[in-house]
């Protein structure tokens, strides 16, 4: 009875979205107008770290937080890429990860969309030029937004996956 | 001429139930998101959800047969032929010699036989888990349900679903304590068989701890689509179930527009109160291992023989 | 009906000479299956006859044998029944053994295999003809001894000598406890004719009554496979040819329910309370036990074998409320109980022939019984997958085939335990229903297991990646019971009048009971549920077809792809990485661990520097059902110590055996002339 009286007390804690400066999010190309429609309301997220530091994947777990919620914006997570409708990828490609991360993609059904998070992912970086390193994500699969940041914050993390299904 | 309406009737009392089924799982979802604290999303959402995956396109396995590509149309059809027969607004039934409850019960087990080997199919472990644990858990619920249904048919005189609902509304003497322990039974059978705390957690993404989700973690598009419309319209019809069987009133027993009006006005009311008993049970408790999974049916079973022996008695 | 009779009589003999003569080769093959067509469709042909028309078929030879009244046949409709069973499965069994007995060639025992599953047909129809006491267990010894001889077949493999060891010994001990309750019932009769042990039954008392019953529960119970008498049945069944296999797990054990019914309902007349109670208390163990180890096997036919004990414990279940309700003077109740008991008779016959066809199919394709070694074979023998599936979900009872049919009325049956008066005893009956469901459940369980693990996902072995389709006339055989199955399903009122009336006038049971309208809804008055079973297949295909019609006007993507199965982007998938049989049973064997109280073997080999490195790990878990080794082994023990003692009378000496003649010969003239 506890857990009741405290939900009651604390009540709703999700805030409004902050907006984020252009250059965290850059979108490479212009968002498809099917994508468009189909995720404007429901988008369904598969995490792929593909080698991180799990720095981006503390900020990401944020997103299905009270306070960020992501759930509001019809985006909500899911066990199986072919659930999937956008893969969100973390970290640098480790040479072990790379086929795994290609797979991913493969598995998930077409429209897809790909949302990279961090600086690792699309410049490698604090791990460039490491033994273990394969590459950026736009090596290895289509990339259609990066999302800036080590770690980027959650809120831009969710204004980067708005961004590349087409929602303000 | 009567048959034909009654007919058209059955099949539209089907069709608002295929309809309504998203929405009460949407229902079950925004509040269980206000409970968490948080803003969640609308209750229509799952409407988008399965319109987007309709048109996804289809993955399917290079090791999966006909069997894969098949099931999802018969859990589908065999769970609307399910809301065909069940009491949701009308009594008595246009298909009522159709098919009893026990028709009813294994309908459903057709849906998982099928869903169950569709896990099978794609040769990933996954899927077999889910599988085997699927069938565990519908193999050790039916002796509950058997003997709930017995309950409800001892007093009614038969297995009939509208002769049940019929003879729980001819008045509170028909009410017993059979009754209120059948529904305890039947409520916990609900929760197991359409996969909600504390058996199964539908919102998990950790393999090991999935029963439904891991059948269908090789489905996409139109396929994942008709089956998590399915298992939506089974959570619907089991609460339908369990509101009309036991607390039947305002079930329409003739077809004038009052009557239907105030049907689907006390199924919206009952559904979207068992909604939130499941959604509160949902964040109060954690889920069961699978091995206390048991346990719990055997309640369940200790409960539903009390119910029957009670009826027995008091007759 | 002489003629349907006696063309019966020579199809088997044909194809039993045919064997002998010329058995090798397609011709040879041809003529030993066309001998047991021929005889099972006459068979089938004549039960018919005595079915719908209602008059028996009497047929005397007194001059073949002699002794005891001769060789009386009188097939009336109960008889009819199990005589068409009997050739309703001898037809697609003998066109499937057209083909699968070519494994055979170059052997002797293939000659053996085609005279002998002739003489089996043959003695198997004429055990419900027998019309006295000589004729039919003269018929039922000639069935035990030449099913034993079949089971015997691959004699190569010691387990298999076993097998046939257990089951000998078990049916003749079931025969001298028939043999003693007819004895029984005959020492009040004049002559041992079934109408004169009929008649003579009122005459026995009580307790001689129930010591008849009860001889005949064991003797006929230990044939049917009931529990504990079916310790033979998981060990004989799996060790014949699979068409034998069919045969035996389909019609020779109900052979057994048969002799039950002939004695219990029809000689005796019905009887007190606990014999109902019995058999619905041995028929439930049954169920629920029989599946539980049924789900622990891997070996196809052997899980089979155990779901048959299921299987005659669901019909004990439906036989036992009938007698029940009988005692009780509710005879609409009474009816609906039994024919729910014959119903699940012939659907059962129906899908587990069919299923141990297709077991047969995938062991002659592989070489092998072991379904951890299968996988993958619905891509490689899809028609065999195919009937199987339809066997699969017949005996999961599944809406709308018969297995699911003839359960809704058993179901209807137990439920109508509310009309009987005595609340200790109706508590049987809800017991009865909890255990049935499980019981149920759990086939559902264990055939998701038998059908997904042998046929689906990949091969687990080379012998299942290079599996063929099974040949054209066994393919024939499985594809006639598919259709049977599903044709029982969808039409049970075409079936359940003929039941209702094979019961008119036995015991005390009057045909009234069960009024089925010749309209769709099955409907059963006393207990009144309503079912329709082909409106509900009706249902579903209008459903399945209009769900591809729905996905259009939806707009749904029409375009797909095939890949690979999501494994978490590991880089290949292997047949180890697929779930096992063993693992999906595991859950269950975890819930009932008491039941099964499993072995378990761990041996840990350590690296000799440390014991944190560890070189191997051996792990061995067995189930051995336990129930046999406390029933079985102090009589075998006892058994075993009595012949030891008796040996010593086997001196070895020539003028003791000479001794021992004189005074038995004394002892005889003595007796003789006391006798006078």
């Amino acid at each position: 009875m506890r857990l009741f009286s405290k939900i009651l007390q604390v009540g709703l804690a999700t805030e409004p979205l902050p907006p984020t400066s252009h250059e965290v999010v850059r979108l490479l190309h212009e968002v498809d107008d099917r994508a468009r429609r189909l995720f404007g309301r429901a988008l369904a997220i598969r995490e792929v770290d593909a080698g991180s530091c799990n720095g981006c994947e503390l900020e990401i777990t944020g997103l299905t937080s009270p306070v960020y919620d992501s759930e509001r914006f019809g985006v909500h997570f899911v066990a199986s890429p072919r659930h999937a409708d956008l893969l969100l990828v973390t970290g640098p490609v480790t040479r072990n990860m790379a086929v795994p991360l290609v797979k991913t993609y493969e598995a998930t059904p077409a429209p897809k969309l790909v949302v990279a998070v961090g600086d690792c992912s699309r410049t490698c970086g604090v791990f460039k030029g490491g033994y273990g390193v394969a590459g950026s994500v736009d090596q290895f699969v289509p990339v259609d937004a990066f999302v800036d940041g080590c770690p980027p914050e959650p809120a831009a993390i969710l204004r980067g996956i708005l961004a590349a299904v087409g929602r303000r | 001429m009567v048959a034909i309406i009654g007919f058209a009737l059955g099949v539209s009392q089907a069709a608002l139930a295929l309809l309504l089924a998203p929405g009460l799982v949407g229902l079950v979802r925004w509040l269980k998101a206000r409970l968490q604290n948080r803003r969640g999303a609308p209750v229509w959402q799952p409407y988008w959800e399965l319109a987007k995956l309709f048109r996804k396109e289809v993955v399917v396995s290079s090791n999966a047969s006909w069997v894969f590509r098949a099931a999802p149309f018969i859990v589908f059809a065999s769970t609307v032929a399910v809301a065909l027969l069940v009491p949701i607004l009308l009594v008595p039934l246009p298909f009522d010699g159709v098919g009893d409850l026990l028709v009813v019960v294994y309908l459903l087990l057709l849906g998982t036989f099928f869903l169950s080997l569709a896990g099978l199919d794609p040769g990933s472990a996954f899927g077999g888990m889910g599988a085997s644990r699927a069938m565990t858990v519908a193999a050790l619920a039916e002796p509950t349900v058997a003997l709930a249904i017995f309950a409800l048919a001892l007093s009614a005189g038969s297995t009939n679903l509208g002769q049940i609902v019929a003879r729980t509304m001819s008045g509170p003497a028909a009410v017993s304590p059979g009754h209120l322990l059948a529904f305890l039974a039947l409520f916990i059978v609900t929760l197991a068989e359409t996969g909600r705390l504390p058996i199964d957690n539908p919102a998990t993404h950790l393999e090991l701890t999935m029963i439904h989700e891991a059948m269908v973690l090789e489905y996409s598009g139109r396929y994942l689509a008709l089956i998590e419309w399915a298992a939506s319209l089974k959570l619907l019809i089991f609460f339908s179930l369990l509101s009309n069987l036991f607390v039947p009133w305002g079930v329409a027993a003739g077809l004038t527009a009052g009557a239907l009006t105030l049907a689907v006005a006390s199924l919206l009311v009952k559904l979207v109160i068992l909604a939130a008993v499941v959604a509160v049970l949902e964040t109060r408790i954690a889920k069961l291992r699978l091995f206390r999974v048991p346990e719990l049916l055997s309640v369940s079973f200790v409960l539903a023989l009390l119910a029957v022996t009670s009826s027995f008695l008091l007759r | 009906m002489r003629s349907l009779f006696a063309l019966m009589l020579a199809g088997y003999a044909l194809g039993a000479a045919a064997a002998v003569l010329r058995p090798g080769g397609r011709g040879g093959r041809g003529l030993v299956a066309a001998g047991a067509v021929l005889g099972g469709a006459a068979g089938l042909a004549l039960a018919l006859q005595v079915l719908l028309t209602g008059t028996p078929f009497v047929l005397e030879a007194p001059a073949v044998l002699s002794i005891a009244d001769g060789l009386l046949f009188r097939i009336d409709r109960l008889g009819a029944l199990f005589l068409g069973l009997v050739g309703f499965l001898a037809v697609p069994c003998g066109l499937y053994g057209a083909a699968y007995s070519e494994g055979y060639e170059g052997r002797a025992s293939l000659r053996l295999l085609g005279a002998l599953l002739n003489l089996f047909l043959l003695t198997m129809s004429l055990v419900p003809c027998a019309g006295n006491v000589l004729t039919f267990l003269f018929m039922w010894e000639g069935m035990s001894l030449t099913s034993y001889f079949l089971v015997l077949t691959e004699t190569d493999e010691p387990e298999t000598v076993l097998a046939g060891g257990w089951y000998l010994a078990m049916t003749h001990a079931g025969l001298a406890l028939a043999l003693a309750a007819f004895l029984l019932m005959a020492t009040s009769s004049a002559s041992t004719t079934f109408g004169d042990l009929r008649a003579a039954a009122p005459a026995l008392s009580p307790s001689a009554r129930n010591a008849v019953f009860l001889l005949a529960l064991l003797g006929f119970g230990s044939k049917a496979g009931i529990m504990p008498l079916h310790v033979w049945l998981p060990r004989a069944h799996p060790a014949a040819p699979s068409h034998v296999s069919a045969l035996m797990s389909g019609v020779m054990i109900k052979m057994g329910v048969y002799g039950l019914l002939r004695v219990g309902l029809d000689l005796l007349g019905g009887g007190p309370t606990w014999w109902g109670a019995l058999l619905i208390g041995l028929g439930a163990l049954s169920a629920v036990i029989g599946v539980l180890y049924a789900l622990m096997e891997h070996d196809l036919k052997r899980l089979l074998a155990y779901h048959s004990v299921e299987n005659i414990g669901i019909i004990f279940i439906g036989i036992g409320a009938g007698l029940m309700f009988q005692s009780f003077g509710l005879p609409a109740l009474a009816t609906l109980g039994m024919v729910a008991g014959l119903y699940h008779t012939i659907n059962h016959a129906c899908f587990k022939g069919l299923l141990f066809l297709g077991a047969g199919s995938v062991a002659h394709a592989l070489g092998t019984r072991n379904m951890e070694e299968m996988g993958g074979l619905i891509k490689r023998m899809p028609r065999t997958a195919l009937f199987f599936l339809v066997g699969a979900c017949a005996i999961s009872a599944l809406p709308p085939l018969n297995g699911f049919a003839s359960e809704w009325l058993v179901f209807q049956a137990l439920l109508g335990g509310s009309a009987i008066p005595q609340p200790e005893v109706a508590v049987v009956m809800p017991l009865a229903v909890a255990m049935l469901a499980l019981a149920s459940g759990l086939a559902a369980a264990c055939f998701v297991k038998a059908f997904g693990i042998t046929f689906l996902a990949i091969p687990r072995s080379a012998r299942a990646e290079q599996a063929h389709e099974a040949p054209r006339s066994m393919q024939a055989g499985m594809a006639m019971l598919a259709m049977a199955c599903v044709a029982l399903g969808l039409l049970p009122f075409a079936v359940v009048p003929i039941l209702g009336s094979t019961l008119a006038g036995l015991g005390r049971v009057t045909p009234a009971a069960i009024e089925l309208t010749r309209s769709l809804p099955l409907q059963v008055p006393g207990a009144s549920g309503q079912m329709s079973p082909p409106l509900l297949a009706l249902g579903l295909v209008v459903l399945l077809a209009l769900l591809p019609l729905g996905l259009r006007l939806l707009g749904a993507e029409r375009r797909g792809r095939v890949g690979d199965t999501w494994g978490c982007g590991r880089i290949g998938q292997t047949p180890r990485m697929e779930y096992t049989a063993t693992a999906f049973a595991e859950p269950l064997r975890r819930v009932f661990a008491e039941l099964y109280r499993p072995t378990r073997d761990l041996s840990i080999d350590f690296h000799p520097a440390s014991k944190y490195f560890v070189q191997s790990i051996a792990y061995r878990s067995e189930i051995h059902p336990w129930i046999e080794r406390l029933l079985y082994n102090w009589p075998l023990r006892g058994i075993r110590r009595a012949a030891v003692w008796v040996r010593r009378l086997q001196a070895g000496s020539l003028h003791l055996y000479l001794f021992y003649l004189t005074v038995a010969f004394l002892v005889l003239l003595t007796m003789a002339r006391w006798w006078r």
